[in-house]
Order: C-alpha cells, then structure tokens, then sequence
C-alpha cells in the first residue's frame, strides 16, 4: 500500500487513500444501524445460522430483539471462541509511564484541567516498575502515557522501550497517536504492538467531548492503525469508550467496520478490540448512557460471532464477579492487578490514577479464578524481538 | 520396531502427533500426551518460558518424547531462522517444525519464505519438519533442499474441517520420498484414519484434542483412529468400486 507520508507537525484532515481509514470511511453503516434497532426474530435467526456474518448480522445480533436470545448468543460465541482460541486468555499489565496531559477530554483523569499530581518516570523507573511486573508473571507489558508531546517525547518512548525490550518479550504502547516514521522507530526498538482507542467514532460526539489538544483530529486518531501497520507493528488495538456514545449499537458497529477494515488491508496484522466502560475517574464525568451488565455481554457475543478471528480484550475496569463470567464468552486477553498510575506499583498512590479499577485481584488470583475455571492463563507467548538469547532448556526448574 | 515410522533416522512407534496450544492446563495437556502414546510433541518456542512459576514444557517429558520446537509467530524465513537458532542454542532438540505463518486470521504458511528458511536450517544441520499448504510440487522442493518430512495441511489450522485437501494431499503421498504428516485441519478420529488410510505416515493433530471436554479421552480415541487406518493399509485396504466389474457387461459376449 502506498501511503502519503503526513508531516507530524501538519496533521491535516482527512485519512490517506488506500488505508483502512479509508475503507472504513467509505463503508456504508446505515444498513446495520437501521438492523440494530429494527430486526426482527427473522433477521437474528439468519445471523445466528450464518455461517460467516456480515455487519449487517452483526447489526441484527445488537437489536433489542437478539437481546431476548441471550443464551443461545452465549453458547454460540462461546463454542466459536474455544474452537479459534482455545481454553486459553492471554494476561497483561499496563504499565503507567506519565499522566502528563496537554489534552482536554472531558472523560479522562489524566485530562490537561484536573488539578491533579503529575508524574513522568524516567526510563529507569520504567524498568523497576517492569521487574515488578515481570516479578509478578508478566511478559507482555502495554506503555500507556498521556498526551504531552514535550514531556512524553518521541525519543522518550523510544528510550523507554530500548529499556524493557532485552526483558519484556511483549511490548505494547498506548499514547498519543504518531507518524509513520516515529512508529518506525518504536517498531525497532522492539514494541510490537499499539492500542489506539478511537473513543467514540461518531464525530459530532468525539468533537464534544474532546475539547482541547492533538486529540481534537479524528482522522489523524483514526489513521494511526494504519501508520502504525505501515511501520511494522504487529498487533493493532481499537476501541470504544461505553458510556461516551448514547447510540452505543451505533458505536460498537462501527468499531466492528473499522477492525474488519484493518484485518482485511493489513492482512499480517492481529486485530483486537476493547470496549471498556466507563469508570469513575477525576474531573467527574458522568456517563452519557451507561451500558448495562446484560447488554455488554450481549456486545462481546455479538463481536465474538460477528468477527470470529479478532482479539477481544477484558480490563480491570470490570468486577471481579462480571469479568469471571464474562470472559468466556470470547476474550482473548485481560489484564490484571492493574494500577493506573505511573509509579504505582513500586509505590501506589504516589499518582493520581486515571480510572478506578474495580478488579482489584491480584495477578495471582485472577490467573487461579481462570484455572479454576478450566482455562490456561498464558502469561507469555512471543518471544521478543530483541531477544537474542534463549533461557537455556538446561536452566528448568527441577 | 514392527512398522515404525522412520524419521531422519529415528524410529517413531506412534504415528499420531500432538501439538501443545489451546489446553485449558498443562494437567490436561500432560494427560493428553499420555493416552495418546505420542513420541513427539511440538511446542510453541515462543510460549517457553522455564523461569516462570508454571511453564509448559513442565507437561512435557523430554526423556519420553521428543520435544519438537516450533517456529509458530514467524512471518517470514528470517524470524524463523532466528527462532530455530535460539532454540539450538539454548539446547532444545535441533528438531524443527517450521512453520511461518504471516497471516493470523487463518495461519495459512507463506510457502516462498518456508522453502528459503528450510534451505538455510536444512544446511546447518537441523532437522526440518516444515508445515506448508497441500502443494505437491512445493513438498517436492522441500525434500530436495533437506526437510525431513513434509506436514501439508489437511485444512485450515484449528478448522475441523478434516482433509479438504485430498486432491492433492493423494499427490503428494504419490510422489513423496520423505514421510508425509498431515497437519491441521482434523477435527475428529474418522478424519485421521482417513490420512492413514490414504497412506500418510502420520498425522499431528492438536485443536480437536487440546478443545475437547474431555482432552485425555479424545486423545486416546485419536491413538486408536490413527492405529486403526495404519492397520488397514498394513492390511491391504480392499480397492473401492471394484465390485461391479467381474460381470464385464461390455465385454462378455466374448466368451
């Protein structure tokens, strides 16, 4: 594919030609809106029997009338993700590297307004908060920063990867968006993987709630999957905030169209969503239309099904009893013992958080409740890029 | 050994194959080795990890059977070569299942760079068991570079979809000098005896075991399917469709 390279600085709107932007732009959503509102018996039992669903299935699968067939949903989408995935979820541990924020988004602790106490580690501290992490089980870290383009650098985040990479096999970043080239550099440095929440993909809303700052560009935020894909990052994550878009069908649909876009133009790419709730968080902001229990398990089966090879990933956001029900239905990946501020887990509440966790557990005990439930937590499955070594076989533990 | 499968010189008794993902534990997967009399269990690299608390290849006896490393999350013969030569160094067998997978909706290998990354581990002296699509003439080039078996698949990773391929899987068992192990893509028993019975010297299969409620018994009922179709070929399977043809409606007024 050829993409125009855009100059950080200019950040213009509109998304390159033959990008999963792009696709996803010029994908026409209406049919599957109109669906998740209008579907009857008929079409949800069409969407349940196919055996490869559209977005318009996708659309039937949200409608209040497949809201009546929960179970059967359950069973489905959880037969298909045993089948694709296995008995297996993937656990990892964002490690908070500054809540330094330029950006005003009215839904965000770390937001440019709230009065709150700043921290930015320093590559070295970002190592120690690893080798607790690592301490703890974990291999596969996601660097999440605020936006603060001076503070939170370029050659910082290089700097911080350069620091993890000969130890941590999984490196993941989520912070702001960046051009090509800067992924590039990330890339070799040793990070395989970015998270970019869209937030909310419908524009007028984004535009409402992301007052000031970098963030305000929905394109330049919606192309960064691509840019990223173009460096040579492996794995892409999208999401969705639940509780920022009072249509949330509307909004889980069209994460859904840009994940399948992605998939289909970066065919090297894993692709994985998040739909995280929102949580209490400083500054106050007050959900817009909160999803409820039912309906969130209701949008992971309906994703499990309609995009069966996609990553869906499970955060500390949620309860400890809603997150041990619930990740059967189709998560791949969850995260666990999370703190949400930089430093936290050297020293906790040196910081102000970004969001309130509600699974406090442990990463121990949430790795038992899923071997309780008959499932293998996977701590490790990469073995690095810049890895040169292998641990030798010899090394085993009696 | 009575009609062991020989590979690169080593005598295999089983000719079932187990891959190691998707258990729900390693109890489970030690268990499924067991009953399924396996000599040879292949295992991510990539999901190693000795210095963790519970690490697989704890499910993984060594002195039993034969720990094949494999290249799964590479993307071209590069990352492969690495990952072959990480594994050796760190002391694992010099067995390798390559497998170079740069797509990850359908793991579908990439036959240009497996054919360059089996060159260049054949020449250094590993012991190559390549995974690759159903393609004939791709196989033959992998034996003539050094592979020690060809895996051709059977149908897409984890599918159950059984032997969607054997057109040409036929072909290759036809031509192959090495044994073939058809990999991925079977789902039950009846589809290994299948493979068997079509003359494949061994099957791997993983998904339909590792995903079964009951993980030990499906692998045992693999062991039995894949001894039983080896046992009919040993046995002289009977030709289909030969039975209207004593009658030679066309030709008996000769006589």
């Amino acid at each position: 594919m050829t993409v125009t390279p855009v100059a950080l600085d200019s950040r213009p709107d509109g998304v390159p030609a033959h990008s999963a932007a792009a696709d996803f732009l010029a994908t026409d959503l209406s049919g599957p809106r109109a669906l998740a509102t209008t579907a009857t018996d008929v079409d949800v039992d069409r969407a349940l029997r196919s055996g490869r669903r559209s977005l318009a299935d996708l659309g039937a699968l949200l409608s209040p009338a497949a809201a009546g067939r929960l179970e059967e949903m359950a069973e489905l989408a959880h037969a298909a993700s045993v089948r694709r995935f296995g008995r297996v979820v993937r656990l990892f541990a964002p490690l908070y590297l500054s809540n330094q924020c330029v950006s005003t988004c009215t839904y965000c602790g770390f937001s440019a307004g709230n009065m709150i106490a700043r921290r930015t580690l320093s590559p070295a501290e970002v190592a120690a908060e690893a080798r607790t992490l690592t301490g703890r089980g974990f291999r596969h870290l996601l660097l999440v920063a605020g936006e603060h383009a001076r503070i939170v650098s370029k050659d910082y985040l290089v700097d911080c990867v350069s620091a993890l990479a000969a130890d941590v096999p999984s490196i993941s970043l989520e912070t702001q968006v960046w051009d090509t080239a800067t992924y590039t550099r990330l890339v070799d440095a040793g990070c395989e993987g970015l998270v970019v929440y869209q937030e909310v993909y419908d524009r007028d809303t984004y535009a409402a709630v992301h007052l000031k700052g970098k963030k305000r560009n929905y394109d330049w935020r919606l192309a960064a999957p691509d840019r990223a894909a173009e460096a040579g990052m492996r794995s892409l994550s999208l999401g969705a905030l639940l509780g920022l878009d009072p249509d949330w069908r509307s909004d889980v649909i069209a994460l859904a169209a840009h994940a399948s876009a992605l998939l289909r133009r970066w065919w090297r790419c894993e692709v994985a969503v998040s739909l995280p709730r929102m949580r209490p968080a400083a500054g106050d902001f007050e959900p817009v239309r909160p999803v409820t229990d039912r309906e969130y398990v209701q949008i992971l089966c309906a994703l499990r099904l309609a995009l069966p090879d996609v990553g869906i990933t499970l955060s500390t956001r949620e309860s400890p009893a809603f997150r041990d029900a619930a990740f059967k239905l189709g998560v791949t990946q969850m995260s666990a013992g999370s703190q949400t501020e930089p430093g936290g887990y050297a020293e906790p509440g040196a910081a102000e958080p970004q969001f309130e966790v509600s699974d406090t557990r442990s990463p121990s005990e949430v790795a038992a409740a899923l071997r309780a439930a008959g499932y293998d937590p996977v701590w490790k499955d990469t073995i690095g890029a810049r890895v040169t070594d292998a641990i030798p076989m010899s090394q085993r533990r009696p | 050994m009575q009609d062991a499968l020989v590979i690169a010189g080593r005598e295999f008794s089983s000719r079932l194959f187990l891959g190691t993902g998707k258990f729900p534990s390693n109890a489970a997967l030690k268990a499924a080795i067991e009953s399924s009399g396996t000599e040879m269990v292949t295992v991510a690299l990539r999901r190693i990890d000795v210095t963790a608390d519970e690490d697989i290849l704890d499910a993984v006896d060594p002195d039993r059977v034969l720990l094949l490393t494999n290249t799964s999350g590479a993307d071209d013969a590069e990352e492969a070569v690495r990952l072959a030569r990480l594994a050796r160094s760190g002391g694992y067998p010099t067995w390798i299942k390559l497998e170079i997978t740069p797509e990850p909706r359908y793991l579908l290998p990439d036959g240009v760079e497996t054919l360059k990354a089996a060159e260049i581990l054949c020449a250094e002296g590993f012991t190559v068991l390549p995974y690759v699509n159903a393609d004939p003439v791709l196989c033959k080039r992998l034996e003539e570079v050094g592979c020690a078996t060809v895996m051709p698949l059977g149908s897409w990773i984890g599918s159950n979809q059984g032997l969607r391929t054997k057109a040409a899987l036929e072909i290759i068992i036809e031509q192959s000098f090495v044994p073939v192990v058809v990999d991925a893509g079977i789902g039950a028993p009846s589809q290994a005896a299948e493979a068997m019975e079509m003359g494949a010297g061994a099957v791997l299969v993983n998904t339909a075991i590792g995903t079964a409620g009951d993980p030990a018994a499906m692998a045992d009922a693999f062991r039995m399917a894949v001894v039983a179709g080896r046992q009919a070929v040993l046995a002289g399977l009977p030709g289909v469709g030969r039975a209207a043809e004593a009658s030679s409606p066309l030709t008996g007024f000769l006589s």
